[in-house]
């Protein structure tokens, strides 16, 4: 197809990758954008699950944290907040894509904690340790196999969801696609192709890494044989990386 | 001069931008209706084609044993694609229309279909399949008689998520022209940044969701009644 083969062409263009519009410079600020957003959503989504685990309540709220997160487009958060207090920039995107990556964190540290087996639980109590001992020394050592888990369907909806950004012009590897559209579809077309093929290498690379990454930060003897790429909490509601 | 009545700001500040206006919305009631339709086609239809596929290929993945995992496999690749690129990959080779737009939903959906209904075609104990086997049932009627009508609350909550997931996709869609209430959003947005016009939208959006979530779960007590205590 004639498209493709444009989308080739361009991408063997070496000044669309070292342009300060180019792939290089799209790639960096899409990454920066991602793991302000992927932060910033750990440090309220993870304190917060963790505790509720550990009282083992809320988990309706955890729920249906999960289901209005499906409902919210995305598009409607990256065009109201920088018309809010907040400003233009990168701060309300990274804001809206962090408030997207809050409902798998949230999910799964609660799940984790919650998991935990009671007599463990109870073993670590008896054995002297305070409350938050029994948090810091027990629980969230069980429970990093689901705070991987989580943060690596995180870390990929939020960098699949950041391309999005490019519909209110803010940054990012959409750029590329929303140029692309900008030329037309017979001179741009293969533009299009190409920021799509090139967002697509990014995010199946990070699923990849963040794999190995959730093996190795797994110890041995809390894997679970046959337990593949999903965590319990979003294997039966799976959705899209972005919505 | 007289003041005139309803108008006190002086003229040097900038005109209101309020969040909502019902005047906007009562000016704009056909562009409205317009996008509230288009959403809904493109949710209802992507939705219904996604089932009558993925219920048959979960079927089979539960047969297939070898072939649960490519299907699996495939969709969580799927999975990982942003809705944006796919959309920017099809959109030059299918050309700026309604299906193009369709047929990236339509992946989206099969993949939440599929996994749900193959979770609860496995979730049938094997015990109650012996026993059917014991009454005489054949691989048909077991299928037809004991192990869809078992996966059913399986595959609604499929379809419900789903449904409620391509709701919010479908905004993506104005990439390529036709993303229902996203193109009232965006074209808000883009139009000196109209808050009552974005906000509109997103209303639109959201109360979609929920009519159909609400929808299909009491359509799926509907077809379970076995499952109400």
């Amino acid at each position: 197809m004639n498209v493709i083969s444009d989308a080739f062409v361009w991408l063997n263009d070496p000044l669309n990758w070292t342009n300060p519009d180019g792939i290089l410079a799209r790639t960096r600020e899409h990454l920066e954008i991602s793991a302000a957003a992927v932060a910033l959503a750990c440090l309220v989504a993870w304190p917060l699950g963790i505790l509720l685990g550990h009282a083992r309540r809320g988990g309706g709220v955890v729920v249906a944290v999960a289901n209005l997160g499906r409902a919210i487009p995305t598009l409607a958060l990256l065009t109201i907040f920088p018309l809010t207090a907040i400003g233009f920039g990168y701060p309300p995107i990274i804001l809206a894509l962090a408030i997207f990556a809050v409902p798998p964190l949230l999910a799964n540290a609660y799940l984790g904690i919650r998991e935990v087996d009671r007599d463990v639980r109870d073993a670590a109590r008896g054995m002297g340790l305070s409350p938050r001992q029994v948090i810091a020394r027990v629980e969230i050592p069980l429970a990093v196999p689901y705070l991987a888990g989580g943060f690596r369907t995180a870390a990929v909806q939020v960098v699949a969801t950041a391309t999005l950004a490019a519909f209110v012009n803010g940054g990012g590897l959409g750029m590329i696609i929303s140029r692309g559209f900008g030329l037309g579809l017979v001179s741009g077309g293969g533009q299009i192709i190409a920021g799509a093929l090139v967002v697509i290498a990014l995010c199946l690379a990070l699923e990849g890494l963040l794999a190995v990454a959730e093996r190795l930060v797994t110890p041995r003897h809390l894997r679970r044989p046959g337990r593949r790429t999903n965590t319990p909490m979003d294997e039966p509601i799976a959705a899209p990386a972005d919505a | 001069m007289l003041p005139v009545a309803g108008w006190t700001a002086p003229l040097t500040e900038a005109p209101p931008n309020p969040w909502f206006s019902w005047n906007y919305v009562r000016q704009n009631i056909d562009s409205l209706t317009t996008a509230l339709g288009e959403h809904i086609a493109l949710t209802l239809s992507s939705v219904a084609v996604a089932t009558a596929i993925g219920v048959p290929l979960a079927v089979v993945a539960a047969r297939v044993r070898w072939l649960s995992g490519p299907i699996l496999g495939l969709s969580g690749v799927l999975y990982t694609i942003p809705s944006l690129a796919l959309f920017a990959l099809l959109g030059p080779m299918l050309g700026l229309t309604f299906q193009t737009v369709l047929v990236g939903l339509v992946m989206y959906a099969l993949l939440m279909v599929v996994r749900n209904a193959l979770t609860g075609l496995q979730q049938v104990p094997a015990e109650v399949r012996d026993a059917a086997r014991g009454m005489g049932y054949g691989r048909l009627g077991l299928l037809w008689r004991i192990e869809l009508p078992l996966a059913l609350p399986g595959i609604i909550t499929g379809i419900r998520v789903a449904t409620v997931s391509t709701v919010a996709l479908v905004t993506v869609g104005t990439l390529v022209g036709f993303g229902g209430f996203g193109t009232i959003i965006l074209t808000g947005f883009n139009n000196n940044y109209y808050r009552a016009q974005i906000m509109a939208g997103t209303i639109g959006c959201l109360a979609l969701a929920l009519a159909f979530d609400v929808l299909l779960a009491g359509l799926g007590r509907l077809v379970t009644p076995w499952a109400r205590r």
